[in-house]
């Protein structure tokens, strides 16, 4: 991928999938590192899938379908020196946790690229999904909670055209800051 | 700045719009957002679709959708235009620029831009 916030976007997508009601994305930035971490209350994978996912190419098992956005997300940490882990449970409290350090002085470190626009799409795609998306550099932070949102809107959509561009608008003033 | 106040206008506004229509669907624009997709360039091209509806004043019979793997991974960004009684056009390859084009040929003006259609590419 061009842009880590394209992996971002594939990433989320997977949440949603698993049936998300709120996955929260939080992307923490220091001098030399990038930490990221998607969180969700989705269905969740046994541990031989979280295996399977991680390493599609070391599994015996034949039966899915290999996918290949986890494994782009692993590449991108690993060729800076980072990686990903991933923690997931079914059952009761099901979730996944997929987390990824990126080291941002390497030379094959991808740049962040838009993450506006990650996040807008996500909205518009999944409109009566939740995110809460928190983007921390040295002490201060992007914050966009699409459950305050809902609340103010009182039913209207959050992808109706006026609300994305404001939303788009909010988030773009924010990174000004950081 | 942007204000929850400024939100708050939004939604009083469109909460008289008699009713929220979900755009009633006469045409539907979907865009493949799989790994795949967005690794092309599916982004870009979902928004550019986004934007030019609406820019357009086409949000009342438009509606623009995501969705996984359309299944020709090589020639994304995918993208499908369905309208009722008609046909599915797909078109192949597809960036902001095609994107602009086909709202203001196909969806605005009813002439399907054949030259990036999937039909042209497998020929
Ligand atoms: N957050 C998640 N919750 C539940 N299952 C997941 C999650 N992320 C990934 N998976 C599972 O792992 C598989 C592989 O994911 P991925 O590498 O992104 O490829 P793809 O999405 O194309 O299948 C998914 O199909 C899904 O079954
Ligand atoms: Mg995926």
């Amino acid at each position: 991928m061009k842009e880590l916030s394209l992996n971002i976007l594939d990433i989320v997508e997977n949440s949603v999938k698993a049936g998300a009601a709120l996955t929260e994305i939080l992307l923490e930035e220091t001098e030399d590192k990038i930490v990221l971490t998607i969180k969700d209350d989705g269905c969740g994978m046994d541990e031989q899938m979280v295996k399977s996912v991680i390493d599609p190419f070391c599994t015996t098992r034949t039966t899915r379908k290999v996918g290949l956005g986890i494994p782009l997300l692993k590449m991108a940490a690993e060729q800076t020196g980072g990686g990903i882990d991933i923690v997931s449970k079914q059952g009761e409290n099901h979730g996944t946790i997929v987390s990824a350090v990126f080291f941002k002085n390497h030379i094959d470190f991808t740049p962040l690229g838009d993450v506006v626009s990650t996040i807008v799409t996500l909205i518009q795609g999944h409109p009566d999904t939740d995110f809460l998306f928190i983007h921390k550099k040295d002490d201060k932070e992007v914050q966009l909670d699409t459950r305050m949102l809902r609340e103010v809107l009182e039913g209207v959509p959050l992808n109706c055209y006026e609300v994305i561009k404001w939303t788009q608008d909010y988030l773009k003033e924010q990174y000004e800051g950081l | 700045m942007k204000t929850l106040a400024e939100l708050q206008a939004i939604k009083e506004k469109m909460k008289n719009k008699v009713v929220l229509r979900e755009g009633s669907g006469e045409i539907r624009i979907v865009v493949g957002m799989a790994t795949c997709g967005i690794a092309a360039g599916a982004r870009p091209v979902l928004n550019a679709f986004v934007e030019a509806v609406n820019e357009g004043g086409l949000s009342d019979k438009v509606t623009v959708s995501q969705t996984g793997c359309i299944g020709c991974c090589e020639l994304e960004p995918v993208v499908e235009v369905f309208e009722a009684d008609k046909e599915k056009v797909t078109y192949v390859k597809m960036n902001a620029e095609k994107a602009k084009e086909i709202v203001q040929k196909h969806i605005k003006g009813g002439k399907v831009v054949a030259e990036y259609t999937i039909a042209s590419y497998k020929s």
